[in-house]
């Protein structure tokens, strides 16, 4: 009996081991959350931004240096909310890292970060090249899918639920192309709320003590 | 090496080992200051395991360069494969074969 629960502990070991070798797992749903919040204060402030031009387009009509204003701001409200997601993100995986006595930055993390970021930046430079040509209808759906293929393609190195939430992004997404001047809603949804959900299950499933 | 009565690896008796190995057959390659990292051993003994395992033919060892600092990195080899999975099978059976 006891060689056996020795044989028992030590597969579980050698189980444990692999996973932390090839896993990040330190992710935090606070920073799921965190990021889901920034999302959300960043699509209000770019719904206001746009009443306030549609106001002033009802008085008076088109004018050019008017719609150059919320192209600007509306690219200004964008870099700010990921930057402020990134930044607020980092920040609680960080800490989880810390009480994991893990170190954030590894093998694990390292890989997670460049298998992320080849979907994102592909995605990023094809929304870019979008814009370049006025083609303003499929950002929201483009952002949204392309964030989706990379949470799935991340999911093999870091927590598996990822890949759910990767899954939903794209049917956001897909969906998104049917209402194309509702961009900023389905944006808000996925961004936004699914951030939020996904990091309140994480936190409840591998957080709270 | 096989213990005759249980088909354990000796080798693997260590925990350090068995670690080193756990870690290889799911990475393609890793660093030395990984394994200490994830293993939480000091350099010397990670070293003298790592020597160990390199003598039974289980790991490959590669000498690199970043820069001007050393990177030596590790992989696992087909007779560590073989090595580790016929352990495996051999903890299976004394947890089946003890029912």
């Amino acid at each position: 009996m006891n060689e056996q629960n020795q044989s028992l502990e030590t597969l579980q070991d050698i189980k444990r081991i692999m996973e932390r070798s090839s896993r990040f797992i330190s992710l935090s749903g606070l920073s799921g959350i965190a990021a889901g919040i920034c999302a959300l204060v960043g699509a209000y402030f770019a719904r206001q931004t746009l009443n306030n031009y549609y106001i002033a387009f009802r008085n008076d009509g088109y004018r050019a240096p008017a719609f150059r204003e919320l192209e600007n701001s509306l690219i200004v409200i964008a870099l700010a909310v990921l930057a402020a997601a990134l930044v607020t993100a980092f920040f609680f995986t960080w800490r989880k890292a810390k009480q994991d006595q893990q170190p954030v930055w590894n093998s694990t993390s390292r890989r997670l970060t460049v298998n992320m970021l080849i979907p994102l930046v592909s995605g990023g430079i094809f929304i870019l090249t979008m814009l370049q040509y006025n083609e303003w209808r499929f950002v929201a759906p483009a952002s949204l899918i392309f964030y989706g293929m990379a949470l799935i393609h991340a999911s093999k190195y870091t927590v598996t639920d990822i890949r759910y939430l990767g899954y939903c992004e794209i049917i956001i997404g897909l969906l998104n192309t049917q209402w194309v001047g509702k961009g900023l809603y389905f944006w808000a949804l996925g961004f936004g709320v699914l951030h939020i959900i996904y990091g309140v299950i994480m936190w409840v499933k591998y957080e709270r003590n | 090496m096989k213990n005759p009565i249980t088909g354990l690896n000796k080798i693997f008796d260590n925990r350090i080992r068995l670690g080193v190995m756990s870690i290889l057959m799911v990475n393609e390659e890793i660093s030395f200051n990984d394994l200490k990292q994830m293993l939480e051993v000091t350099d010397g003994n990670l070293a003298t395991h790592l020597v160990n395992l390199e003598e039974n033919g289980y790991i490959k060892v590669h000498k690199g360069f970043i820069g001007r600092k050393t990177n030596t990195t590790y992989s696992i080899t087909k007779a560590g494969e073989k090595a580790f999975a016929d352990h495996i099978s051999a903890l299976e059976q004394m947890i089946r074969g003890m029912k």
